[in-house]
């Protein structure tokens, strides 16, 4: 009887693995912990893209708003920008951070496609991505009143995002706007 | 019409399907013959169904027709024809049906190619293939429907197809991966099947041994294809990442290898039963393990498709079914006594035992690694990653721990051998490995002392290879009736081996070897590496059908002799504006050379360049075509063959007696 029971082992392995999976499909792999949760947009002085006026911190906080890393390398960022240009319409405001990028492509980029930011910054040297902890292009960052990051969103933000994981925080933070 | 036609044919091949899996397994449980014998001509109908599906989505992609949703976002007007082709499967819905597909052919091919199963054993066979297929066939209708419509509002072009897959790679390293997947349902229905009839003896080894070995060697052959591709493609000479995907093919790979041993000595000897059935288990568990991993989100990857919980809770419930209830099977039905036969610690089952072991040891730290992060994440231990310094710590040890046994394996007497005939026989195998060992990495100039140990290892599997050659080959009155003597699946073993020590040389050589340097060039420019002279001739813009690109041009010259001409491109797809850098190799057999383009740098002309030396990269993938030959030979061995028609003259002379 005991032989017997060692052969019921590779099915006990696989029960907890199944466990273990099932576990899975209710994580996200690309949920990644920003470590600026809870703290101050990080302060920065650069361009607004497209022109020469400054723009530092102190120009972009005041209103609960998004965030969003671009830049025209990313091919995600081409997916994901209808739905940034509905939101807009919409009413929700965004800041673009046209991470290193060519200032020339990026305009003609907005031109072609649509511009969706209250102004983009000119990030050309990636200094505030890495202030941020920027992991790649497309993220997006939920920033309240105050101009505390709240939430990090990394990869395409789409209908789903926006009315699963972005759209609650917004609403709790005061956020106006938004598709019906 | 046509997507219509597709989609019927796939619901009645679903129904089909069922009815594989149910009358004849019906007719098998209460003796009805007429029941079994149906099984056949219904394996016959699922699979006629499922390539006319299939047939009719390769139809909608190459008529353009963007009213179906996979084809308006996988495909577009300017895409080559051959590429059209390969978007069909180039994304999850019609990857999924080619999945089905494949797994309908080898039902077939079980169906036709075996008429020496006693018919229950191959009702059973069938009817969990059959099985098989209609979960993986319900996936695709009701989670994954390659035939969904975009109406109304037909998008006037479609998107694009990854530009990454717009490479002859892509028309032959899916088909053969998922060739080799499949592959494995048939070890696993074989092994079912002897579980549901009681019967684990050398028979179901012998009938099972051929198609495991086809399998393993398409597995082979598609991972292969996937390190080559990913070699010429990504533009920066890498040729395996140890990335989730990539695991996902190299572990039934793993399993495959240690059941295709398992099955030798349950086939030879009786023995290793448990092991063999629960290796067969496994190594098709692990193929759809990574269907499941590369479809459901769980894990990030370049390779994986997007996300879909739903798709992921399907699968999931379907392994549970299979693999869940496999391993219940088999744990209330094998063996759960040692054989009385015995074999001494000094044999080749003990050896053979060996490599169950580090075969299987192995493929769990590779699915451990793989799924670290999701663990960890599950348990609330944070966001990790786990990447090539783990595996090759833990990979490389366990393969230079094998090698030593293979050279001694083909060389050892079953059931009981002498370590002083051991000695005898390694002795000189040893010597020569050894002085392989010392002198050939001074070849390169540099000696490196990995390089010697790979040296070492291959040559030592190499000679014992050739002194059992020798032995077999003496034993016979003269040298030609010797070697025509020696089996098929004799040959295919050492050719098998041959490849692995070929890989293992590749393998070492290129990591120890390889030179890479990332430069500015100009045109008018030169660089040297290795002793090879690069020099940059020129820029100039070219067209293809669906791209425009820049492509460079160089001169490589080695003593003042020329030896290649290279042209790098980067390229702009039109249809979505990717970019795509497009390396530039001159293979060799020693070594290849290989030039990719980065960014223009500046206003002058100059671009990033990346020029590589790549010493013997290429024996890694020849010693992978070398053991899918060695696992196609099994086919052609007589033993297979002349069971079928003892077989069948045994039951024609049950019949006349009767």
């Amino acid at each position: 009887m005991p032989a017997r029971l060692k052969l019921f082992l590779p099915l006990i392995l696989f029960v907890v693995l199944a466990g273990f999976l099932m576990r899975g499909l209710q994580l996200d792999p690309t949920a990644l912990p920003s470590a600026l949760i809870d703290q101050p947009l990080p302060a920065f002085s650069l361009t607004v893209l497209g022109s020469e006026k400054a723009i530092a911190r102190e120009g972009v906080i005041g209103e609960v708003a998004l965030f969003n890393v671009w830049a025209t390398w990313c091919v995600s960022c081409r997916v994901e920008h209808p739905y940034l240009n509905k939101l807009s319409e919409a009413g929700v405001p965004i800041y673009g951070i046209n991470y290193k990028d060519d200032d020339a492509a990026a305009v003609q980029w907005l031109e072609k496609l649509g511009d969706p930011y209250v102004l983009s910054i000119a990030d050309r040297d990636g200094d505030l991505g890495l202030d941020l902890g920027v992991y790649g292009a497309p993220e997006t960052y939920l920033v309240d009143a105050q101009g505390v990051v709240r939430y990090r969103h990394a990869g395409v933000v789409d209908e789903r995002v926006w009315t699963t994981i972005l759209e609650p925080i917004y609403r709790e933070l005061g956020g106006e706007g938004g598709p019906g | 019409m046509i997507p219509e036609l597709g989609h019927f044919a796939q619901i009645i091949g679903l129904a089909m399907a069922i009815a594989l899996t149910l009358i004849p397994a019906w007719g098998a449980w209460r003796g009805n013959r007429a029941a079994m014998q149906l099984g056949p001509g219904l394996a016959s109908g699922m699979t006629v169904l499922v390539l006319l599906s299939f047939v009719c989505l390769s139809i909608s992609f190459v008529q353009d027709d963007f009213s179906v949703a996979l084809v308006a976002n996988n495909s577009n007007t300017l895409l080559p024809m051959v590429y059209k082709l390969c978007a069909v499967f180039g994304n999850h819905e019609g990857s999924m049906l080619l999945w089905s597909l494949i797994l309908c052919l080898w039902t077939l091919a079980v169906a036709v190619f075996s008429p020496s199963l006693p018919l229950i054993f191959q009702v059973r066979v069938l009817s969990v293939m059959g099985s098989v297929a209609v979960g993986f066939l319900s996936f695709s209708l009701f989670t994954s429907n390659p035939f969904a419509r975009l109406l109304p509002g037909i998008p006037a072009e479609g998107s694009d197809l990854n530009p990454l897959l717009q490479d002859p790679g892509m028309i032959i390293h899916p088909p053969l991966l998922y060739i080799g997947y499949a592959g494995f349902s048939v070890a696993f229905a074989f092994a079912i099947a002897a579980l549901l009839g009681g019967r684990l003896d050398a028979a179901w080894a012998r009938w099972s041994r051929p198609w495991t070995n086809v399998a393993w060697a398409f597995l082979s052959l598609g991972i292969m294809l996937g390190s080559w591709w990913a070699y010429y493609e990504l533009g920066w000479g890498g040729w395996w990442f140890w990335d989730p995907v990539e695991n996902a093919s190299f572990m039934p790979w793993l399993a495959g290898t240690a059941l295709i041993h398992s099955l030798a000595v349950t086939e030879k000897r009786g023995l290793f039963k448990s092991w063999t059935v629960l290796l067969a288990i496994f190594a098709f568990s692990l193929s759809l393990l990574g269907t499941f991993l590369v479809r459901s989100g769980v894990i990030t990857s370049v390779h994986a498709f997007a996300n879909d919980p739903e798709r992921g809770v399907f699968i999931l419930v379907f392994l549970a079914i299979v693999v869940g209830g496999s391993l219940t099977l088999y744990a209330l039905r094998a063996p759960a006594v040692a054989s009385r036969v015995g074999f001494s610690w000094i044999s080749r089952e003990s050896l053979l035992l060996l490599n169950n072991v580090v075969f299987l040891v192995a493929t769990l730290t590779v699915l451990f690694g793989t799924l670290f992060p999701l663990l960890m994440d599950a348990l609330g231990g944070g966001k990790y990653s786990v990447g090539p310094p783990y595996f090759n710590a833990v990979f490389v040890p366990l393969m230079a721990l094998l090698v030593p046994f293979m050279g001694i394996g083909p060389l050892s007497r079953w059931k009981k051998d002498t370590t002083s005939r051991w000695r005898q026989e390694l002795l000189l195998p040893l010597s020569a490995a050894v002085i392989c060992a010392v002198t050939l990495p001074l070849v390169h100039g540099e000696y490196n002392l990995w390089v010697a140990l790979a040296v070492l290892l291959a040559g030592w599997l190499v000679f014992g290879l050739a002194r059992d050659l020798w032995n077999r080959i003496n034993t016979a009155s003269d040298f030609k009736r010797g070697v025509r003597r020696l089996p098929a699946s004799y040959w295919g073993m050492v050719v098998a081996h041959l490849g692995f020590a070929a890989c293992i040389v590749g393998v070492v050589a290129t990591s120890q070897y390889s030179i890479e340097r990332d430069l500015k060039m100009k045109p008018g420019e030169t660089e040297e590496l290795a002793g090879y002279e690069f020099r940059f001739v020129e820029v100039a813009p070219v067209r293809g059908p669906n791209f425009v690109a820049d492509e460079a041009r160089f001169e490589v010259v080695r003593a003042g002799e020329f030896v290649a001409n290279l042209a790098p491109q980067k390229r702009r797809y039109l249809a979505g504006g990717s970019i795509m850098t497009e390396a530039a190799i001159a293979p060799g057999l020693f070594r290849d050379l290989y030039v990719a383009m980065g960014e223009p740098i500046g206003n002058d002309g100059s671009w990033a360049v990346r020029l590589h030396y790549k010493p013997m990269v290429r024996w890694m993938w020849l010693g992978a075509i070398l053991m899918a030959v060695g696992g196609f030979c099994t086919v052609a061995d007589k033993r297979y063959r002349s069971q079928r028609r003892s077989v069948t003259a045994g039951v024609k002379g049950a019949e006349y007696a009767g």
